[in-house]
């Protein structure tokens, strides 16, 4: 088999990417809209390990350790506020809360 | 060896990932979000990120995920599950995926030139690092101030948190 250049890295990357951004655009659920975005940020990730290799420079890995952090804060907070939707609006679906819908 | 670990991690991230955003059920979403995760902390084993693949493996899966299983069993959500699962922005999702196929396609036509990558830079031989001790190094000197950058942001996240799921402040 042809070995794995950076490149397939980055199409894979890409792939994630795109699944992620489909889950984000086409569900209803927060829950599942929330998992999709933690996938978005893992394709970053995979981007950015990719290049670190690629360069042999600690900087991407760095990031990801900051992109890490990032989605822990963003999941915390996120759930935070899909516990208080739902106390107060009984649905955790994104298109039934249009109170500020026109 | 390293190309069949590749494509078994790849087939790991984008089947699981697949699976997470088509299943019904909010908990079989998670199961395969954490096996996509799994995946992905391969793929870091694969690119010399041992460090990074332990975070992964504790923080993602550990971490995160057993937070997304907790919400998901505290608020309930079988009703949902009933419900239609996919709004109607359907087409927002197909004009994504074109322009990123058109693109690959794009890509598959020029073949490996279409990229202008840097060249690859050898591995260091020699003195050898463990990779843990270069993260330490760069994270503590070059890049101090947002590692304490992150810290405040994680701690506005557990105060922003408890606030938002707390009844009454």
């Amino acid at each position: 088999m042809a070995p794995v250049t950076t490149i397939h890295y980055l199409v894979l990357s890409a792939a994630l990417l795109l699944i992620g951004t489909i889950g984000v655009l086409t569900r209803r659920n927060i829950v599942i809209i929330l998992m999709s975005i933690e996938l978005i940020l893992n394709a970053v990730n995979i981007n950015l390990i990719a290049f670190s290799q690629h360069l042999q420079n600690m900087g991407g890995q760095i990031f990801t350790i900051f992109v890490i952090t990032d989605a822990v804060a963003e999941a915390a907070v996120g759930l935070g506020i899909l516990i208080a939707l739902f106390r107060n609006k009984e649905t955790v679906q994104a298109d039934e809360i249009d109170l500020l819908k026109w | 060896m390293d190309t069949a670990f590749f494509y078994f991690f790849a087939l790991l991230v984008l089947g699981g990932a697949i699976l997470t955003i088509t299943r019904r059920s909010a908990i079989h979403s998670a199961i395969c979000l954490i096996i996509s995760l799994i995946g992905v902390a391969g793929l870091y084993l694969l690119q010399k990120a041992e460090f990074l693949f332990a975070v992964q493996i504790i923080l993602y899966i550990g971490g995160i995920m057993v937070l997304f299983l907790f919400v998901i069993m505290l608020v309930n959500l079988d009703e949902q599950a009933k419900e239609r699962q996919f709004n109607g922005q359907w087409w927002v999702a197909l004009a994504c995926v074109a322009v990123v196929g058109a693109q690959v396609f794009y890509f598959l036509r020029k073949g490996a030139s279409a990229f202008q990558l840097a060249k690859p830079v050898e591995a260091v031989t020699g003195v050898v690092r463990g990779n843990t001790e270069m993260i330490a190094d760069a994270l503590f000197s070059e890049y101090l101030l947002p590692f304490e950058i992150a810290s405040v942001l994680l701690l506005v996240a557990v105060v922003g948190s408890v606030v938002m799921a707390k009844k009454r402040i």
